[in-house]
C-alpha cells in the first residue's frame, strides 16, 4: 500500500482524490472509476488515434459553414474536373465544378447524422426486446428470441435494400432499413446480462423493497447492461457506416446533389479511368471514420468490458 | 477420473428418440425461421407500399383495369390468405413475373444466380487459403510482426468501403497496369462461346475443354473474387487466431512438447486439429456473408449475379424481383447458418 501512495505526495490534489481506493461518496466513486478507465484507456495509442479522428470528425460537422472554403451546392462548369491542388481548390472539382474538398467537409455532417440516429434507435430497441424477454422469461422470452432469430438469420444488406425499395430512397429510410437490420445482436448481449442479473441478490433486495418489473429493468437491469452495448455499438459503426455508404453508393440513400459520401463515389466513378480522385477522395474519408470507429471499439472494450479482451 | 451417472440425469431415453426429438426441433426451427422470412419479404412487399396496384398498373390505369389487377392480385382478400396464398407460390417456385421483362422471376434467378455463387465460392477459397495459415501463425507467434500484420490486414478488411477498394482496383489493375480483365464475366469475344451446363463460366469453360475461354475467364473474375477473399480473410483470420490461441494455452498442448513431439506435430495435429469444427462453421458464416456481400461487388464489376439483378429491380421498381431475389438469398443464408450448426453438433461432442 505504502508503495502506491508514496507518488502521491507530489501529484495535485485532484489527482489523489479521483486516485483513491475509499471513495467517500457514490458520486465520488463513479467520478474515480471514470477517470481510472480513461487511464487505461488513454495509455492505448491506436484507440487514442481513433478517438482524435472521432473528435475531429465531429468539430468538422460543426464548424462547417466556417471551414469549408467553398459553397458544396454551387456549380462552377467552367472549372469542372480540376485535379488535385488547383488554385482555390486543394482537392480538385467533381463533374460540375463543385469543390471537393468543401462537398467532404459538409458530407461528415451526413455521416454523423447517420450514426447517431442509427446509435439511438437500433441499440435502444435491442436493450428493451433483450432485458424484457431476460427478466420476463417463459413464452415472452421464446416469441421475442425466435423474432429475435429470424432477423439475425438474414442477410443484412439485402434486406436493407428491400427495406429501402419498399419504403422510397433517402436518408431517413436508410437510417430505418439499417435500424431494423442491426438491432437484434444488441437484444441477444441485453438478454445474456439480464439472465445473469435476474438471479442476483441485490434484485431480490430490491424486489423485498417493493420494486416492481419497470422499475427493476430500468434502473437496475439497464446501466448494467449499458457498458457491453456501448462496446457492441462502437464496434457495429463501422459496419453501419460502410452500410449506409453502400446504400447511397447505389443511390437508395442520401439524394444528390447531397454531398454524401457513398454517393460522391457513386458521381465520380463513370470518370474513375480519367479522373480518379473524384471517386476516392470520399472513399478515403470513409475508411478513415470506419477506421476510427474499429479503433476506438477495441480500446473501449479493454477498459468496459474486460473478460473479453478479443486475444 | 471416472464420472458417476448422476441420479435422474442418466439416458432414460433411448437414443434414437433423443435424435428424433431433436431432428423435430431443428426442423421446427428452420421451418420457423423461413416462415418469418417469407412474412417478412409479404409485408415489404404486399403491406408497406401505399397501393401495390398503382405500382403494377400505372397511374393512368382505368378504373376497370385496376379493378382487374386488384381482383387478379387477390387483394380482396383477408391479409392472411394473401400470406397464403405467397407461401402456396413460393413453395411451387412461383415468385411471380418482372415487370421490365414479363418472364418468370424464379427463372431469372436461376439464370443469374451461378455467376453469384462461383464468385463467393472462389472468393471463400481464396479467404481461407491465405486466412488460415495467417491466423494459426498469428496465434502461434503472438505479438511478432506476423501477429501485427494480421492484425493491420483485418482491421483494414473492416474498415474499408469494399465498392470503393473494387474502384480502385480496377482503376490500378485495369486501367493503369492492364493486369487484368475488366468488368463483366468475359471478354466481350467470349460471351456464348461455351455451352452453359452449370451457369459457372469456370466449370463451364473446363467441361469444354476450351483454355482461352478458361484463362479470359479467369482474367475477370480474379479481381471480384480476391477483394471478396480480403474481406473473407480478414473475418477467417481473426477467428482462426482466436481459436488457436484457446488451444495452444491448454495442458495438453504442453503434455505433446513435454513428449518430445515435434513443433509442427503439435501444431498443425494436435492444436489445429481441436479448431477444425470450428472453423468450418465459421467458413460457411463467412461463405453466407459472401453471397450477400456480392452485391455492390458485382455492382462494381458488371458481374451479372444475384445482387446486380436485386439491384437493377430496385432501380426500376420491380417488386417481385427484388422480393424472389432477397427470398432466394435469405434462404440460403439460413440454410447456410443452419448447416454450419449442425456440423458443430454433429462432429463436437461438447456441444451435445
Amino acid at each position: 500500500m505504502s508503495l502506491l501512495n508514496t507518488p502521491q505526495g507530489n501529484q495535485p490534489r485532484w489527482r489523489s482524490w479521483l486516485l483513491t481506493d475509499t471513495p467517500t461518496s457514490r458520486n465520488h466513486a463513479r467520478v474515480a472509476s471514470l477517470y481510472q478507465g480513461w487511464l487505461s484507456f488513454r495509455g492505448n495509442s491506436m484507440a487514442m488515434f481513433g478517438l482524435i479522428i472521432l473528435v475531429l470528425l465531429v468539430l468538422i460537422a460543426i464548424f462547417a459553414p466556417l471551414l469549408a472554403p467553398h459553397d458544396p451546392f454551387v456549380q462552377d462548369l467552367a472549372n469542372r474536373l480540376k485535379p488535385l491542388a488547383t488554385d482555390g481548390h486543394i482537392l480538385g472539382t467533381d463533374s460540375l465544378g463543385r469543390d471537393i474538398l468543401s462537398r467532404l467537409i459538409y458530407g461528415a455532417r451526413i455521416t454523423l447524422y447517420i450514426v447517431i440516429l442509427v446509435a439511438l434507435i437500433a441499440p435502444v430497441a435491442g436493450l428493451f426486446v433483450g432485458t424484457v424477454a431476460g427478466y420476463v422469461g417463459g413464452w415472452v422470452d421464446t416469441i421475442l428470441m425466435r423474432i429475435t432469430d429470424i432477423f439475425l438469420a438474414f442477410p443484412r444488406l439485402v434486406l436493407a435494400l428491400a427495406f429501402v425499395a419498399a419504403l422510397g430512397a433517402g436518408i431517413e429510410n436508410a437510417v430505418i432499413a439499417i435500424s431494423l437490420t442491426a438491432w437484434p445482436p444488441y437484444a441477444r448481449i441485453a438478454r445474456a446480462e439480464t439472465l445473469t442479473i435476474r438471479n442476483s441478490d441485490y434484485i431480490s433486495a430490491v424486489k423485498l423493497q417493493g420494486a416492481g418489473p419497470f422499475r427493476i429493468i430500468t434502473r437496475h437491469i439497464w446501466p448494467l447492461c449499458i457498458s457491453s452495448l456501448i462496446v457492441r455499438v462502437t464496434l457495429d459503426m463501422a459496419g453501419i457506416i460502410l452500410a449506409a455508404a453502400g446504400l447511397g453508393f447505389l443511390g437508395l440513400g442520401a439524394q444528390p446533389p447531397s454531398p454524401e459520401w457513398g454517393a460522391m463515389i457513386s458521381e465520380g466513378r463513370k470518370f474513375i479511368l480519367d479522373y480518379w480522385w473524384v471517386a476516392t477522395l470520399p472513399g478515403l474519408a470513409i475508411f478513415l471514420v470506419s477506421l476510427a470507429f474499429n479503433l476506438l471499439g477495441d480500446g473501449l472494450r479493454d477498459v468496459l468490458d474486460p473478460k473479453d479482451d478479443g486475444s | 477420473m471416472t464420472i458417476q451417472a448422476e441420479p435422474g440425469k442418466g439416458r432414460r431415453r433411448s437414443p434414437l428418440t433423443s435424435i428424433a426429438i431433436s431432428t423435430f426441433k431443428t426442423t421446427g426451427t428452420i421451418l420457423a425461421t423461413m416462415l418469418g422470412l417469407l412474412f417478412v419479404t409479404f409485408i415489404i412487399g404486399r403491406v408497406m407500399p401505399i397501393d401495390p396496384v398503382i405500382s403494377i398498373v400505372g397511374e393512368r390505369a382505368s378504373k376497370e383495369t385496376y379493378e382487374a389487377a386488384y381482383q387478379a392480385m387477390g387483394l380482396d382478400k383477408p391479409i392472411i390468405i394473401q400470406f397464403f396464398y405467397y407461401i402456396w407460390d413460393i413453395l411451387h417456385g412461383d415468385f411471380g413475373q418482372s415487370l421490365l421483362n414479363a418472364r418468370p422471376v424464379a427463372e431469372d434467378i436461376r439464370r443469374v444466380f451461378p455467376a453469384t455463387l462461383e464468385l463467393a465460392t472462389l472468393g471463400t477459397f481464396i479467404g481461407v487459403l491465405i486466412g488460415v495459415p495467417l491466423g494459426v501463425l498469428a496465434a502461434v507467434r503472438r505479438g511478432s510482426w506476423i501477429d501485427q500484420i494480421a492484425r493491420f490486414v483485418a482491421l483494414i478488411g473492416y474498415s474499408m468501403p469494399i465498392f470503393w477498394l473494387g474502384l480502385v482496383g480496377l482503376l490500378i489493375f485495369y486501367g493503369i497496369l492492364g493486369w487484368v480483365g475488366g468488368p463483366g464475366r468475359v471478354g466481350i469475344f467470349y460471351v456464348d462461346v461455351v455451352p452453359s451446363v452449370t451457369g459457372m463460366i469456370l466449370v463451364d469453360s473446363l467441361l469444354d475443354g476450351n483454355w482461352t475461354v478458361f484463362k479470359d475467364a479467369m482474367s475477370h473474375i480474379i479481381l471480384p473474387a480476391s477483394l471478396l477473399g480480403y474481406y473473407s480473410l480478414a473475418y477467417i483470420s481473426r477467428m482462426t487466431r482466436s481459436f488457436m490461441l484457446e488451444q495452444m494455452n491448454a495442458e495438453y498442448i504442453t503434455t505433446a512438447r513435454v513428449k518430445g513431439l515435434s513443433e509442427w506435430t503439435v501444431i498443425w495435429r494436435h492444436a489445429f486439429g481441436n479448431i477444425k469444427v470450428q472453423l468450418i462453421t465459421v467458413i460457411a458464416l463467412s461463405y453466407a456473408g459472401l453471397l450477400e456481400g456480392s452485391v455492390l461487388t458485382e455492382i462494381i464489376f458488371a458481374w451479372p449475379g444475384i445482387g446486380s439483378y436485386i439491384t437493377t429491380a430496385l432501380l426500376s421498381a420491380d417488386m417481385n424481383a427484388v422480393l424472389g431475389g432477397t427470398v432466394v438469398v435469405g434462404l440460403v443464408f439460413v440454410c447456410l447458418n443452419v448447416f454450419s450448426d449442425l456440423l458443430y453438433k454433429f462432429f463436437d461432442p461438447r456441444a451435445k
